[in-house]
C-alpha cells in the first residue's frame, strides 16, 4: 500500500521524477508478467523438431477437428442453456423466479472435470443407471444400447452445463436492462410478445450472447481435465502428452501457440461485443413488466430451470456427497488434511500476490492515466483467455533457462552447482497463477475505483488530507469490499486450477484439485469425491458473492 | 362521424392506487390533444392505457368507434393500430434507421415497404440517413426517426409521450412547431402527454389539464388561460395569483381602498370573492396615484417582473418594459386593467 501514499505527494512537489519510476515499473511488471505468453508466441521462431512429422501425420488433425467440434457444441448449448434461464427468470414470471434467478448460477461452482467425473460415475456400464436398466430389463450387456458419456459428445454435454452461466449472466443483465419502452414500441406497431422476443429482445441482446458464450469458450480451450478424463484429444491433452510423453518442451510450446490462435480468435469476438454492448444498454426499466406464464407454461418454465439447477449442481453435487459420506472413513486422514493444507497456503499466496500486483498497476493506471499505461495494463491482464497449461509451459521455458544460467554462473564463479533452483518450486506454481488470474483481481479492485470519481480525491485533499490519508480515510474504506472480492475470486479460482497445477507443482506436492484428477485416473471415483466435494463448496463462495448482486438488481462479475 | 378518440369515464388503477378517475374526453379526426398537468396526475397512465400497456378498470376506450378497452377487457396493443412516440423515443438500437421505421409493415409485400419507407423518410427530412445507427443521430433526428417509425403504419391515432422533454429547450419549441404541421398536413389525430403548458398550446388543438387523477378543465388553450374553471387551473395556467376582493356598492371589486375593477357584474355588493391577477393585468403607469410597494423584482431582458405588495398583505406580479428600474423597498406606480375577469366564489 505505500505505494499510493508516498507517490501523490511527490508528484505535487515534484511532477516530472515519480512518472517516470512510475512508468518503468508498470513496464517492468507488466512485461514480467507477459513473458510466459511471449515465449509461447516466440516459440514459433524456433525450428520445428522431427517430433513435429509425427504429429502432422497422426493427431493435429484430431486437435483442430475436436478442438473446433467442442467449441461449436458448447457454442451451442452453453446459448441454449444460458439465454432461456435468462429469459425465464429476467423476463418471465413463474412459480419460484425468484429463486432460480441465483440458483441458475450453482453450476458455476462445479469445475468441469469434477462434473466429468461424477456423470461417469453415475452412467457407465457399472455405474446406477446402466445397472437399473439391466436389473429392470433383465438385459445383459450387449444387448441395449446406451450413449457413451466418455466421448466427444459428452464433455461438451458437460461443459455445457457448468460454462451457461456465463451466457446466462450477461444476457440476464441485457434482458433486466433493456428498455421497457423499446419492447412497447414494438407491440405498439403490431407485434405481439413473442414476436417481439425474436425480433427484438434476442437480437438486443446479441452482443451480450456473444459475449457470454467467447467466455464459456475461453474456459473450453483451456479445459484440460474433462477432455483428458473423457479421452477427447483436443489441444491441451496434447501439449501436454507432448512434454510429458516426449519430453518436447519446445514443441509443446509451439503446439501451445498454435491454441492461442483460436485463444485470440475467440478474445477479438469477445472485445467486439462487449463493445457493441454499449450501445445496446438502455436505461434500467420504468415499468418493469414480466410475461407471467401461467398454466402449463408456468409449469415447463419452473420444469426447464428446475432441469438446469439439477443436471447442472444438484445431482452431480448430491452423488458426490453420497460417495463421500459412503468414503469418507477412507479418505480423510492426515494426508488428507495436509493436500487440504497446501491448496490453501497456495491458495492465499497467489491471491495475495495477484491483489498486490493488480493494486498496482490500477493505482498507476489511475494515477498517471495515458495510451502507454492503458495498454500495458491490458497485456498484463490477458492471462484470462489463455489456457493454464498455455502458461505452465510458457512459465516452464524461462524458468529452466534462468536456472541453467544460475547454475553456470555458480559453478564458473564458486564451483558449486545449484541445480534447479526455481523450476519445480512454489515461486514458479504462484507465479503462473498470477499471470493466469490477475486480471481477476485488477477487474476487481479497478471497478472499486472507477466508483471513487477524481472529485472525491480533490474534495479530500481540498478538506486538508494528504495523499496518504486520501488513501487511508477515504479510498480504503470504499475498496475494502473490492479487495476482499479479489483476495475471494483468486483464492478459489487457484483452488479449482488443474493443468498448470499439475505441471508445474513441486515434486510430490498435492492438491485438493490435484488428488482429484489422480484419484479419478485411477478410476477411483468414490474416493475422489471427498477432495473433489471439499473443491465445490468452497467454489460455492464467490457464487454467493455473485448471487447477492444478482438479487440487487446488479450485474455480472466478467 | 364518429369521433376518432372516445374515452368514456375511465378509470385506471394500479394495486390500490387510483391513478386515474372518470376521465371523459373526445377527438375528432385530425385533432390534436393534450394531456397536461404535474407529476403524478395520471396522464402517462391514461395514455398507456391508450396504447393498451395498462388495463383501464371500468369505463371505456373507443378507438375510431370500436371498443378497445373496458373494465375486464384489453385488446392486446398490437391489435389496436396505435402509434406510440416514446419519452426516450426507444429505437431499435440493432436495427438501422430505415429498418426501424419499416418494422411496423410487416403486413405489406417488400416494394410496398420501401417506398413507405422512402415516404416517411422524405417526410421527415432524413433521406440522407437511411442507413444510419440510432446511435449516430443527433437527439433531434432520433425523435424524427421514432415520430416516422409510429407513423409509417397509418395508425388510427399517433401518442405521444413527453416527446420533446429529452431535447434541448431550444430544440424543443422549434420542434414542436414542426411536428404539429406535419401531423397538420397529414390530418393525423395525435395525443400528447406533457407537464409543460408551453408545449400544450404550441402543439395542441384541445387540452384536458388533470389534477390527481380527475379532469380539471377540457378546453381550448384560449379557453384555459382566460376562463379557468378552477383556482387550480388558474393558478397552473399562465403566471397568475389569486386574491382576495370585495364586491363594492356598485358592483367594483375592491381591496381595501384599491379599485381593481369597476364595471363587473359578479356577486352581490358585500359578497366576498377571489380574484385572479395576471402579470399583464397591471400596467406601469407613470403618472398614477395607485403606488405599490415593491418587494421583489428579477430582471428578463425585454421586460422587468415586478412582485408588488397589496394593502392586504397579498403579493401580485407586474411587468413592465426594462427601462422602469425602481428598487426594492421604494414604489411603483401602476394600474389595473383587467381584460378578463375571472373570478371565483371562496
Amino acid at each position: 500500500m505505500e505505494i499510493g501514499s508516498t507517490v501523490p505527494d511527490s508528484v505535487s512537489s515534484r511532477p516530472r521524477r515519480p512518472v517516470r519510476s512510475w512508468r518503468a515499473a508498470l513496464v517492468l511488471v507488466a512485461g514480467v508478467i507477459a513473458v510466459p505468453v511471449l515465449v509461447i508466441i516466440a516459440s514459433l521462431a524456433l525450428p520445428f523438431s522431427g517430433v513435429w512429422q509425427h504429429l502432422l501425420e497422426t493427431v493435429l488433425a484430431d486437435y483442430v477437428i475436436n478442438s473446433l467440434l467442442l467449441m461449436a457444441g458448447v457454442g451451442i448449448g452453453t446459448s441454449l442453456l444460458g439465454v432461456s434461464g435468462a429469459w425465464l427468470t429476467g423476463m418471465c414470471e413463474f412459480p419460484g423466479r425468484r429463486f432460480f434467478g441465483w440458483a441458475l448460477l450453482l453450476p458455476m461452482a462445479m469445475p468441469a472435470y469434477i462434473i466429468a467425473y461424477t456423470y461417469t460415475g453415475l452412467l457407465d456400464f457399472t455405474g446406477p443407471v446402466q445397472t437399473a436398466l439391466r436389473t429392470g430389463f433383465d438385459l445383459s450387456h450387449g444387448d441395449y444400447w446406451f450413449p457413451e458419456i466418455r466421448s466427444l459428445g459428452g464433455a461438451i454435454c458437460m461443459l455445457s452445463l457448468v460454462l451457461y452461466p456465463y451466457v446466462y449472466l450477461l444476457v440476464r443483465v441485457a434482458f433486466v436492462e433493456q428498455s421497457t419502452a423499446v419492447l412497447e414500441a414494438s407491440r405498439s406497431l403490431g407485434r405481439g410478445p413473442w414476436q417481439t422476443l425474436f425480433s427484438v429482445a434476442l437480437p438486443m441482446a446479441r452482443p451480450a450472447i456473444a459475449a457470454g458464450v467467447s467466455l464459456a469458450l475461453m474456459e473450453t480451450l483451456a479445459d484440460y481435465g474433462t477432455v483428458d478424463y473423457f479421452g477427447v484429444s483436443v489441444f491441451t491433452t496434447g501439449i501436454f502428452r507432448t512434454w510429458y510423453g516426449f519430453g518436447e518442451l519446445t514443441t509443446a510450446a509451439q503446439l501451445a501457440s498454435f491454441l492461442l490462435i483460436f485463444v485470440f480468435i475467440v478474445l477479438a469476438l469477445e472485445r467486439s461485443s462487449r463493445r457493441r454492448m454499449r450501445f445496446h444498454q438502455g436505461s434500467l426499466r420504468k415499468h418493469p413488466s414480466r410475461i407471467v406464464l401461467r398454466g402449463w407454461r408456468g409449469a415447463s418454465a419452473l420444469l426447464v430451470s428446475l432441469a438446469m439447477l439439477f443436471a447442472g449442481f444438484l445431482l452431480p453435487a448430491g452423488q458426490l456427497l453420497l460417495w463421500a459420506a459412503r468414503n469418507w472413513r477412507g479418505t480423510v486422514d492426515p494426508a488428507f488434511f495436509h493436500i487440504v493444507q497446501n491448496s490453501f497456503l497456495l491458495a492465499s499466496l497467489a491471491s495475495a500476490c495477484c491483489l498486490l500486483v493488480a493494486v498496482f498497476l490500477a493505482y498507476g493506471k489511475r494515477l498517471f492515466p495515458g495510451k502507454l499505461e492503458e495498454s500495458l495494463v491490458r497485456l498484463a491482464s490477458i492471462g484470462y483467455a489463455v489456457p493454464g497449461i498455455v502458461i505452465a509451459v510458457g512459465v516452464l521455458i524461462p524458468f529452466a533457462w534462468l536456472d541453467n544460467r544460475i547454475d553456470a554462473f555458480a559453478r564458473d564463479t564458486f564451483g558449486i552447482s545449484t541445480g534447479l533452483l526455481l523450476s519445480g518450486t512454489l515461486a514458479a506454481l504462484v507465479f503462473a497463477y498470477v499471470v493466469r488470474f490477475l486480471s481477476v483481481s485488477l477487474q476487481a479492485v479497478e471497478s472499486g475505483l472507477t466508483r471513487i470519481k477524481p472529485s472525491v480525491d480533490e474534495s479530500a485533499r481540498s478538506l486538508g488530507l494528504s495523499a496518504g490519508r486520501v488513501l487511508q480515510r477515504v479510498h480504503l474504506p470504499i475498496l475494502r469490499g473490492s479487495l476482499l472480492t479479489a483476495l475471494l475470486l483468486v483464492f478459489v479460482d487457484v483452488l479449482k486450477e488443474l493443468p498448470a497445477t499439475l505441471i508445474l507443482r513441486p515434486f510430490n506436492f498435492n492438491t485438493l484439485a490435484v488428488r482429484t484428477y489422480e484419484l479419478a485416473s485411477d478410476e477411483r471415483l468414490a474416493d475422489a469425491a471427498t477432495p473433489a466435494l471439499a473443491i465445490v463448496l468452497i467454489g460455492l463462495l464467490p457464487v454467493i458473492l455473485l448471487t447477492r448482486s444478482i438479487s440487487r438488481g446488479g450485474g455480472a462479475r466478467a | 362521424m364518429p369521433s376518432q378518440l372516445q374515452l368514456h369515464e375511465v378509470t385506471v388503477s394500479y394495486d390500490d392506487f387510483t391513478a386515474a378517475r372518470n376521465v371523459s374526453l373526445t377527438l375528432d379526426q385530425g385533432q390534436i390533444g393534450c394531456l397536461l398537468g404535474p407529476s403524478g396526475c395520471g396522464k402517462t397512465t391514461l395514455l398507456r392505457a391508450i396504447a393498451g400497456f395498462q388495463p383501464v378498470a371500468s369505463g371505456e376506450i373507443r378507438l375510431h368507434g370500436n371498443l378497445i378497452a373496458c373494465g375486464g377487457y384489453s385488446l392486446p396493443p398490437e391489435k389496436r393500430k396505435v402509434g406510440m412516440v416514446f419519452q426516450d423515443f426507444a429505437l431499435f438500437p440493432h436495427l438501422d434507421v430505415r429498418r426501424n421505421i419499416g418494422f411496423g409493415l410487416t403486413d405489406r409485400d417488400r416494394g410496398d415497404r420501401r417506398q413507405r419507407e422512402d415516404e416517411m423518410l422524405q417526410l421527415v427530412g432524413l433521406a440522407g440517413y437511411a442507413d444510419s445507427w440510432p446511435h449516430e443521430l443527433s437527439g433531434g433526428q432520433q425523435q424524427r426517426v421514432a415520430l416516422a417509425r409510429a407513423l409509417a403504419p397509418e395508425p388510427d391515432i399517433l401518442l405521444l409521450d413527453e416527446p420533446f422533454s429529452s431535447l434541448d429547450s431550444e430544440l424543443r419549441e422549434q420542434l414542436a412547431g414542426e411536428v404539429r404541421d406535419l401531423l397538420k398536413r397529414n390530418n393525423v389525430t395525435a395525443i400528447l402527454v406533457t407537464h409543460d403548458q408551453h408545449e400544450a398550446f404550441a402543439m395542441a388543438d384541445r387540452v384536458t389539464l388533470l389534477q390527481s387523477g380527475e379532469v380539471a378543465q377540457s378546453d381550448t388553450p384560449y379557453n384555459l388561460y382566460h376562463n379557468p374553471a378552477n383556482e387550480f387551473v388558474a393558478r397552473f395556467i399562465g403566471q397568475g395569483t389569486i386574491i382576495a376582493v370585495t364586491v363594492g356598492e356598485n358592483g367594483e371589486l375592491r381591496q381595501g381602498p384599491i379599485t381593481l375593477h369597476s364595471a363587473a357584474r359578479h356577486g352581490q355588493p358585500g359578497q366576498a370573492l377571489r380574484l385572479l391577477i395576471r402579470p399583464d393585468d397591471i400596467q406601469y403607469t407613470e403618472d398614477s396615484a395607485l403606488r405599490l410597494p415593491v418587494v421583489g423584482r428579477s430582471f428578463r431582458g425585454a421586460e422587468y417582473l415586478y412582485e408588488l405588495e397589496m394593502p392586504g398583505g397579498q403579493r401580485v406580479h407586474c411587468l413592465t418594459p426594462s427601462h422602469v428600474t425602481v428598487p426594492v423597498g421604494s414604489k411603483l406606480p401602476v394600474a389595473f386593467h383587467l381584460q378578463h375577469v375571472v373570478v371565483f366564489t371562496p
